[in-house]
């Protein structure tokens, strides 16, 4: 018999607001990011100093899996299905930035999208199934089939999906985290409504 | 899980601009890479295969207007081109449209021209590129650093497998932007020379462009000589974001896991299609990964010192040409090679050589720890 998966977490982070399937766990009015992201890394207790020299994508990224991960016992294979709109263009442009003056290595690195895959793999010691997606606007086709093919074939037992993206300073963060265990059913219309409740301004090219 | 047939091809890069004069050229050990001067980016000159522009607008004229796409559009555009030419009867509702690269147009940073400034966002490219041909689905874009090409072909595969495409154009492309030249030249990774994959006098990789699309499908072909891919895995090293695993462990696990998909032995494997950038750490680390999985008797080759490192084409074009080194029983030599530089033997291929062969294995790694392995079969 074909397994059943579920919608077991999931976590927003959105105009300041920090969210979880159960209520608002953290809420801001700071504007300047990288003030918001270490008032929610102390909120959380994060212990963790490679956080500090991140780039906002991956700090989002870490953030949020910390949220889904701290109460969830994590299958080593849980999967990491992450897409956006952005790609890294926030550290695209700074890079570029800086080419004038002083190439910086550290920023180049984290001109890939796929990079905060590769920290919340080594935060969580997932040896596991990557993919980062872009697409304009959030696909929730695109990361239910994946997801599933990835858990109906075996590859992964557990899968962490979602979007996660950051430009100019205006981030959109919905992650959920999909498990045999019991919630709400994995399916492209809960990911969409999930993604698009108390969105008011869902990432799209304008 | 069912099977990805590997169906028709292109390439677009410095070799040539159609698969055949691509596989004539490595057929003879040309190489694209030459001596590049970039002195308002970098101070040093470097090797680089990059594509003459005035040659892909001769190219492209045939097919559209040259003023109204980039670079990587029009390299993309011909690469689809060739394949819908010879597939006329392909349904382009039906037929899924999968995009793997890494930086897309981000040549448009520096220099704009006549563009938008959303041309800047792979989703946009997708869209040139869907809009060019009619293709009626969103596309889906791959963006894993170094491992998208390969990445999109076990795309189509999975998505295949639970019934959701049948047909998938995967493209691949990347650029030689003074945005790469630039980061790499920061992380001190280019080497003055062309390219050494595996050496010992290695020191670092020559990037190079290229465009690329294959057209695969999970229904079998009425003809036989088929190559199938029957096994994919990736698995994330967990260890650094720029760095490999020094025991190769990702690389190693994926190897594994792409062997027990497809059920057959390392020692079934007749070839191996390394990813072999040519700097100090990833080969070592390959031929770690390698020994690890009892592959150092398989005969091997990188095709950086054809092509530089074409980043999210690279392992899309090398997957291509597995399929021909496979379809013409031919084992191409792994260009610049020298003497073996890594600490576990492995088995370069140093001259061309016709061999049977009915199983290879593609791997790469990347940025962010990933590493993809796809196991490819012949029937």
């Amino acid at each position: 018999m074909q397994q059943d998966f579920y919608i077991k977490n999931w976590v927003k982070i959105k105009n300041g607001k920090v969210s979880n399937s159960e209520k608002v766990i953290f809420n801001s009015s700071e504007t300047d990011l990288s003030i918001f992201f270490k008032a929610v890394y102390n909120f959380l207790e994060l212990k963790y100093p490679k956080f500090h020299k991140m780039d906002g994508l991956s700090k989002l990224g870490i953030l949020g899996a910390e949220i889904l991960f701290r109460e969830h016992k994590i299958s080593p294979d849980t999967a990491l299905i992450l897409s956006n709109n952005a790609s890294s263009l926030e550290t695209d442009r700074q890079f570029h930035e800086s080419i004038s003056s002083f190439a910086s290595p550290t920023l180049f690195v984290y001109t890939l999208p796929n990079i905060v895959l590769g920290e919340i793999s080594i935060k969580f010691k997932l040896q596991s199934e990557n993919a980062f997606f872009v697409s304009d606007s959030f696909n929730a086709e695109l990361l239910k089939n994946y997801s599933e093919s990835l858990l109906t074939s075996g590859k992964s037992s557990e899968v962490l999906c979602g979007w996660l993206d950051l430009e100019n300073g205006e981030y959109d963060v919905f992650l959920c985290l999909v498990s045999p265990e019991i919630n709400m059913p994995f399916s492209e219309e809960n990911l969409k409504k999930l993604y698009f409740a108390e969105n008011e301004k869902p990432t799209s090219r304008t | 899980m069912k099977k990805l047939y590997l169906l028709d091809d292109a390439i677009i890069s410095p070799l040539g601009f159609s698969t055949k004069e691509n596989i004539k050229a490595i057929q003879e050990g040309r190489s694209g890479l030459q001596l590049q001067q970039k002195p308002e980016t970098i101070e040093t000159s470097f090797y680089a295969g990059v594509i003459e522009e005035s040659l892909l607008n001769a190219a492209f004229v045939g097919i559209g207007d040259i003023k109204k796409y980039t670079k990587l559009e029009k390299m993309m555009l011909l690469a689809v081109q060739q394949i819908l030419a010879k597939n006329k009867d392909l349904d382009l509702n039906e037929t899924a449209l999968i995009i793997a690269t890494t930086k897309g147009n981000i040549n448009l940073l520096k220099d704009p021209g006549n563009f938008p400034e959303n041309r800047l966002k792979l989703s946009e490219l997708g869209q040139v590129i869907a809009n060019f041909f009619g293709f009626a689905q969103t596309p889906i874009i791959v963006s894993n650093a170094c491992i998208s090409g390969g990445l999109g072909i076990a795309v189509a595969r999975r998505l295949g497998g639970i019934g959701k495409i049948k047909n998938a154009l995967v493209v691949g492309g990347d650029l030689v932007s003074d945005f790469v030249v630039s980061g790499f030249n920061s992380f001190q990774a280019l080497s003055q020379e062309a390219c050494k994959p595996f050496s010992k006098d290695r020191n670092g990789i020559s990037l190079g462009e290229a465009a690329t699309a294959m057209l695969v499908s999970t229904d079998k072909p009425e003809s036989s000589g088929n190559i199938a891919l029957i096994g994919d895995a990736t698995v994330n090293d967990a260890n650094h974001i720029s760095g490999p695993s020094r025991t190769g462990e990702g690389l190693y696990q994926s190897i594994q896991k792409a062997l027990k998909e497809a059920k057959i032995s390392a020692n079934e494997i007749d070839f191996l299609s390394a990813h072999g950038t040519a700097t100090i750490y990833n080969d070592e680390m390959e031929s770690m990964a390698f020994h690890r999985s009892s592959l150092q008797n398989t005969p091997l080759n990188s095709l950086k010192g054809y092509y530089g490192h074409t980043l999210g084409a690279s392992a899309l074009i090398e997957s291509i040409i597995t399929k021909h080194t496979m379809l013409n029983n031919e084992l191409y030599s792994s260009k610049n090679f020298g003497e073996l530089g890594v600490s576990k033997s492995l088995t370069i291929i140093q001259e061309n050589q016709n061999m049977e062969i009915n199983y290879a294995l593609k791997t790469a790694s990347g940025f962010g720890g990933c590493n993809l392995a796809l196991v490819f079969k012949k029937e």
